[in-house]
């Protein structure tokens, strides 16, 4: 190891990551519950009704920032993935792990939403939409990731082998992209789309930007609790986890 | 180098001439599969010929999946993976030796096998080279990245299901291309353009699947 | 190999470690091989024997420390690694489908080591006791027989530095015997070999040394 890349290790030290987290935790989570807060009140009691859609439409605004997250976090782990192949950091491999379950959560949350959305538009539950069946592609890659790490029983070769899985999947990503959305096209089912306004006006977006920035932040909370009880498990032979965990049970009792 | 390229591909083409009941048998699967259909839906021509292109297409990936389960298992159960990575030749060139010698025993059959299939199904003659030239740059593919999942389900006992769980989504780009060019040749269409997608596909994944086929290895062994 | 010891120890391990399954094996093992040298890793079950082969044979990452090869990181002398480096694992990647010839043929191209002619691969076999099995495919072999196959690129103008993992495993006395004075030889004219076995042997280098990990770890 050069010097050069001490920074990375001391980033990727448990004891400082753990230290770090639990100031931002707060923080995070507060800025979560606020923009969530605000954007779902916006999106669904004061921004205007569609004027072709009415009033369900206004189901985007889980929808879109569900699937943008989904999205996010995929590209997240191959990150990760990466940084944890070459720079052999732990912490990415724990990050991979505990964000690809969030990621599927989000997919699914995606799917159903569309799903829902798509019976009084559509007239189905299910419309072999572009989007849709993107994002039913991209929970199947995110179960073959969670699949992979449950069926590797070392725990280092499960992360190395899910962060290779990540990178192939990424990479693979648009290509499963475009190539659905020009099938689609090819077979003409759907007349609209979910999210392709041609102009939306400002006081419809916004509240949506509220949300996505909200949602985001959720995501930032649930990896970072996720993450922090990870590095607990695999560092409970360290003093430090115990007297932390120590701490912990007394606070409970 | 590519001496040892080309003796791999030899020895690896030996040892399948040894187990021919293992080449035959996703040939097999892949006739079966096809009789199925009209069994299940009726032996309309119409019909039939109406869904032979995603029929065919299907099949074939599935064959070609469970063809590869278990590609490199043996190598890593008789130590031969170890000996490639101590040999100090690049591993992805010799992983890629490897798929393109199981490619041409098992893929190779298959493409030759699907115009049959195909003219059972009810596809006019005119559409056969299309489908035969879908399945030759299409299968590559599906070999070299299912051999990506049978590298990282290796040290597995049982990978088969999960190979399919990891392989088959990364398999729609083929899937949608290559059953598009053969609707396409079905209509009268010219099918040029998804044969040029599914061939920049093919030559994408000969540049970057074996890097990730000896990254898993490579973990699988080192575990 | 010169008769002069160079300075510079031709494999060493520096503040070695290695975890399995969150247990550590061992740590902080220093170990330096040079040319003549013949180390026997010996230790009860899974104290890390063939963990400590893997990791010199550079099969395995450390989890901590590094193995040096000539001084500089294992990692980025694949090359010279290859060149010096003969490993026979506890599956030696013998084949059962191909015979005694074809697998020994295929090994020697893959490991470019020395000749790989027919006549060496023969005599090789006469000397493991393999004469009349030359093109039998090697399944129909014993166990023991099959070992012989994989032992007998150790005749095939073999690289300086062995790692065998229990080589003599379903070996006949006789064959042990022999086994043991190739390698003795091997260790005299300059080569080096590292080992693991329970056997105790009879033939030793001059330069034979033991690292035992269970003593280590106690």
């Amino acid at each position: 190891m050069t010097m050069s890349w001490t920074w990375l290790h001391k980033l990727g030290s448990p004891k400082w990551f753990y230290e770090i987290s639990g100031r931002w935790l707060s923080w995070l989570a507060w800025a979560a519950a606020l923009l969530i807060g605000i954007g779902i009140a916006w999106g669904l009691a004061f921004a205007p009704a569609d004027y072709q859609q009415g009033n369900s439409f206004r189901i985007i605004y889980i929808h879109v920032p569900a699937a943008f997250l989904a999205q996010s976090i995929y590209v997240m782990l191959a990150v990760a993935g990466v940084v944890g192949l070459v720079w052999k950091m732990k912490l990415a491999d724990v990050a991979l792990q505990q964000a690809a379950p969030i990621g599927a959560w989000m997919c699914f949350v995606a799917l159903l939403t569309g799903a829902i959305w798509g019976k009084p538009t559509w007239g189905a539950w299910w419309v072999w939409d572009a989007r849709l069946t993107s994002m039913l592609i991209l929970l199947f890659l995110y179960f073959g990731i969670i699949a992979l790490g449950q069926a590797i029983g070392n725990r280092d070769s499960a992360a190395k082998a899910c962060a290779v899985l990540a990178i192939v999947g990424v990479v693979n990503i648009p290509i499963i992209k475009y190539s659905v959305e020009w099938w689609n096209t090819l077979h003409q089912t759907a007349t609209f789309k979910l999210t392709e306004k041609p102009a939306m006006p400002v006081e419809m977006w916004l509240p949506l930007l509220v949300l996505v920035i909200g949602f985001y932040c959720f995501f930032a909370v649930v990896l970072l609790l996720r993450m922090r009880l990870e590095v607990l498990k695999r560092e409970s032979r360290s003093a430090w986890a115990r007297t932390e965990v120590a701490a912990l049970v007394e606070r409970r009792s | 180098m590519s001496n040892v390229f080309l003796l791999l591909a030899m020895h690896e083409a030996r040892l399948l001439c040894r187990r021919p009941a293992e080449l035959a048998n996703p040939l097999v699967f892949f006739a079966i599969v096809i009789a199925l259909f009209p069994l299940a839906v009726g032996p309309e021509t119409q019909l039939l010929q109406g869904i032979s292109p995603g029929l065919l297409w299907v099949a074939a990936l599935l064959a070609v999946l469970l063809s590869l389960d278990g590609l490199f298992r043996g190598d890593f159960e008789d130590g031969s993976l170890e000996q490639w990575i101590v040999s100090g030749y690049p591993l992805p060139l010799l992983v890629l030796a490897k798929v393109l010698a199981h490619w041409l025993f098992s893929g190779l059959a298959l493409v030759l096998l699907a115009p049959l299939l195909g003219l059972m199904l009810g596809l006019p003659a005119s559409a056969l080279p299309v489908l035969v030239l879908s399945l030759m740059l299409g299968t590559p593919v599906l070999s070299l990245l299912g051999a990506v999942g049978a590298a990282l389900t290796v040290g597995l006992k049982r990978g088969g299901l999960l190979l399919a769980l990891l392989i088959l989504p990364l398999y729609v780009p083929v899937l949608i291309l290559g059953s598009g060019a053969l609707q396409a040749a079905l209509q009268g269409l010219p099918a040029t353009g998804h044969l040029l997608w599914l061939a920049s596909l093919a030559a994408l994944a000969v540049t970057l699947a074996p890097f990730a086929i000896a990254a898993g290895l490579t973990i699988g062994v080192g575990e | 190999m010169s008769d002069s010891a160079p300075p510079i120890p031709f494999l060493a391990t520096v503040g070695l470690a290695c975890e399995r399954d969150r247990r550590l094996l061992f740590d902080q093992l220093e170990l330096h091989l040079q040319p003549g040298d013949m180390l026997q890793v010996a230790g009860p079950n899974g104290s890390g024997k063939t963990s400590l082969l893997r990791l010199l044979a550079g099969l395995m990452p450390p989890t901590e420390g590094s193995v040096l090869l000539a001084g500089k990181p294992l990692a980025a002398q694949r090359t010279e690694l290859a060149r010096s480096l003969l490993w026979i694992g506890h599956a030696a990647g013998i084949k059962g489908l191909l015979s005694a010839e074809e697998n020994l043929a295929w090994l020697g191209a893959l490991n470019r080591c020395g000749s790989t002619s027919r006549e060496a691969i023969w005599t090789a076999l006469a000397e493991v006791g393999l004469r009349g099995f030359e093109d039998v495919p090697c399944h129909t072999l014993s166990a023991g027989q099959q070992r012989r196959v994989a032992l007998a690129r150790l005749y095939l103008a073999p690289p300086p530095l062995w790692i065998l993992d229990e080589p003599f495993t379903a070996l006949d006395k006789a064959g042990v015997a022999q086994v043991e004075i190739h390698l003795a030889r091997h260790c005299e004219q300059g080569g080096m070999v590292v080992f693991t076995t329970h056997h105790s042997l009879t033939e030793k280098a001059r330069n034979f040394r033991e690292l035992d990990l269970g003593l280590r770890a106690a």
